[in-house]
Parts: C-alpha cells; sequence; structure tokens
C-alpha cells in the first residue's frame, strides 16, 4: 500500500512550515485577541478562515471600524490567490473523489500549496491517489498547529510586552514568501506595480485601493509574460 | 473596534465560506478540465500582485508608530529581503529577519 509512504514524504516536507506557522499563529492570536476578539472568536478565525493573511487584513479592517461587507471583500481580495491555487492543483487532484477534493480546499494554504506542486512537478509518475496522500502528509503537521498557536497567542496575549515590535512579523512571514516568487521579469513587474499601486490609490478608503492595485498588478504581470513569449516565439 | 458580537461572527462565517468556495473554485467546478490559457496567466500573478502590496504600508507607515517611518522596522525588512536573496530558505529568512529586528529594537531603545 502506497497511502503511508506518500503521506510521511508530506509530512517530512511540512516539518519546516512549523518554524513559520508558530510564530505566525501566535502573532495572530494576540493581535486579535488585543484588537478586542475573545478566544472563541480568534479560534473561529483560525479554524473556519485558516489563512493567516486574510485574517490580519479583516482584523486590521475591523479596528479601522470598516463596513462589514468592506471587511469580506478586501478579505477575500487577499485569498484571491487560493483561486489560483485550485486551479494550478485542479490537473493534478481533478480526479480524487469529490469529497477528497473537498478536503484538499479546506486545507489550501500557501505552504500546502507550494510543497505539493513542487514535488507533483518533480515527480509526474506519482498517480491522483499517491498525490492526495502527499498533500495530505503537508498539511498534517501545519495546520492543527496554526490552531494550536493561535489558542497559545490569545492566551499569552497579555504577557507579551507592547512595546515589542512584535507588528512586524507578519511583514517578514510575507517578504520570505514573496522573494522567492520574483523569479521572472513579468513576477517583477507585478510585484513593482502592486507597490507603487497600493501607494497612489492610498486615498481610497478601507483598503479598496489594494484591490485596484492587485488587479493592474495582475494584467502588468500578465501582459509582460505575453510580450516576453511572443517575442521568444518566431 | 465598535463591532457587536453578531458582527464579528458574521465576518468570520463570512470569510470562512467564501475563502472555502476560493479554495474548492477549480478544483471542485473544473476538476481535471483545462483552463483557458488567458485566465492562467493573470492567475499566475495574483499571489505577487497581492501579497507587496499588503506589506508595503506596513512596512513604510507601521500603525504600531502612528504611521511615523520607522527606522527598526525599516532596517528589519531590508535585511529579511537580503538574508533571502542570499540563502533561498524561508525558514532562516524569518528567524533572520525577526533577529535583525529584535537587534535594531533594543539597540536604538537603548
Amino acid at each position: 500500500m502506497t497511502f503511508p509512504q506518500d503521506f510521511w514524504h508530506g509530512f517530512r516536507a511540512g516539518l519546516p512550515f512549523l518554524l513559520v506557522i508558530i510564530p505566525f499563529g501566535i502573532v495572530f492570536g494576540v493581535v486579535a485577541t488585543e484588537a478586542g476578539l475573545n478566544i472563541s472568536q480568534t479560534m473561529g478565525f483560525s479554524i473556519f478562515v485558516i489563512a493567516g493573511a486574510a485574517q490580519f487584513v479583516a482584523i486590521q479592517l475591523m479596528v479601522e471600524n470598516a463596513p462589514i461587507l468592506i471587511v469580506l471583500a478586501t478579505s477575500l481580495a487577499v485569498n484571491l490567490r487560493m483561486a489560483m491555487y485550485s486551479a494550478s492543483l485542479a490537473p493534478h487532484l481533478g480526479p480524487v473523489p469529490w469529497w477528497k477534493r473537498a478536503v484538499v480546499a479546506y486545507f489550501m494554504v500557501d505552504q500546502a500549496y507550494a510543497a505539493s506542486i513542487l514535488k507533483y512537478d518533480d515527480s509526474p509518475q506519482m498517480t491522483p491517489r499517491q498525490k492526495f496522500a502527499y498533500y495530505m502528509g503537508v498539511v498534517t503537521p501545519v495546520c492543527p498547529m496554526w490552531y494550536v498557536a493561535t489558542y497559545g497567542g490569545a492566551v499569552l496575549g497579555d504577557v507579551i510586552p507592547p512595546t515589542l515590535p512584535i507588528d512586524f512579523a507578519v511583514p517578514i512571514t510575507f517578504l520570505a514568501l514573496i522573494v522567492p516568487m520574483l523569479r521572472s521579469l513579468a513576477h517583477v513587474v507585478a510585484a513593482l506595480v502592486s507597490i507603487i499601486g497600493v501607494l497612489v490609490f492610498s486615498f481610497v478608503p478601507f483598503n479598496l485601493g489594494l484591490l485596484l492595485a492587485a488587479l493592474l498588478a495582475m494584467v502588468a504581470g500578465a501582459e509582460v509574460e505575453r510580450q516576453i513569449t511572443k517575442r521568444v516565439a518566431p | 473596534m465598535t463591532l457587536g458580537t453578531v458582527d464579528i461572527w458574521l465576518i468570520i462565517l463570512g470569510l470562512g465560506v467564501g475563502s472555502y468556495l476560493l479554495r474548492l473554485s477549480f478544483l471542485g467546478i473544473v476538476g481535471s478540465r483545462d483552463l483557458p490559457e488567458w485566465l492562467l496567466r493573470h492567475l499566475r500573478y495574483t499571489a505577487v500582485a497581492v501579497m507587496p502590496g499588503m506589506i508595503t504600508p506596513m512596512i513604510l507607515f507601521p500603525a504600531a508608530t502612528g504611521g511615523q517611518f520607522d527606522l527598526v522596522r525599516m532596517g528589519a525588512a531590508f535585511a529579511t529581503i537580503a538574508i533571502s536573496l542570499w540563502t533561498r530558505n524561508a525558514t532562516l529568512t524569518i528567524f533572520g529577519g525577526a533577529a535583525t529586528l529584535f537587534a535594531l529594537h533594543f539597540l536604538l531603545a537603548a
């Protein structure tokens, strides 16, 4: 039976992410409780939403007293990348039974996607069933620790000195994820348009400027890629 | 925050359901069918289009300092980028960035 072997390979690939997930989860627990959420609401975010970046954006907008629809729209915009992950995983995991794809969807976090797609591209001989086992292996250490770390942060929040610049763990984690993504000119252009766009549109309320900047950046990245491909092709 | 309990749970559940549907989208509906190339081309840049814009204000105008430029955070951001380019390792990058952040914090506060 191949299930345990692929599962454990995935598990081993997922383990290093704990060094990211644990501090990130603790910070979310601290930030959410400091914003005024109780423990069950904080845990509700990490269990139902299970997406660090979107959770932080939601908390930030809630603190700014943004309207509920704006909180939802902006946070979901941050999670639009999940649709990209979903599209990217579909050729690999599309053939597995529907309920398994439903489970994959729930656990779809940046680390699970990144580790799995790397493995699938390296090992094209894997069956969909083995790919599913690998994916579940990756998320097994990562996702439960996201809940545990959130709880730890929510409970320990008060003992962390407020002067410590712990808010900055978020940009640090994101920089660590973004920099390796800048692997082509098109990716760099998209990132630059995103940065400039968000500054230009900073007058737009409730982070909607981020939405505009992101849409422009996606178009810019896609267009650069199209131009480069056109030039390379005879 | 002025939001009530019901509003907070509306946000949590709305965001949970919405995020789940985004995750399920192509995997659940499209299955193993092919997607149009123009759509995939745009989707490829979603992460680099959203995440840099998200953290830019956090680096330049941190809420914790009331939006004032902060040498500690800016220094940590540059160190994080440098460590990432140098090591190509997310774990080392996060620990290196955090170490720089706290080192600068205590050096400049002293």
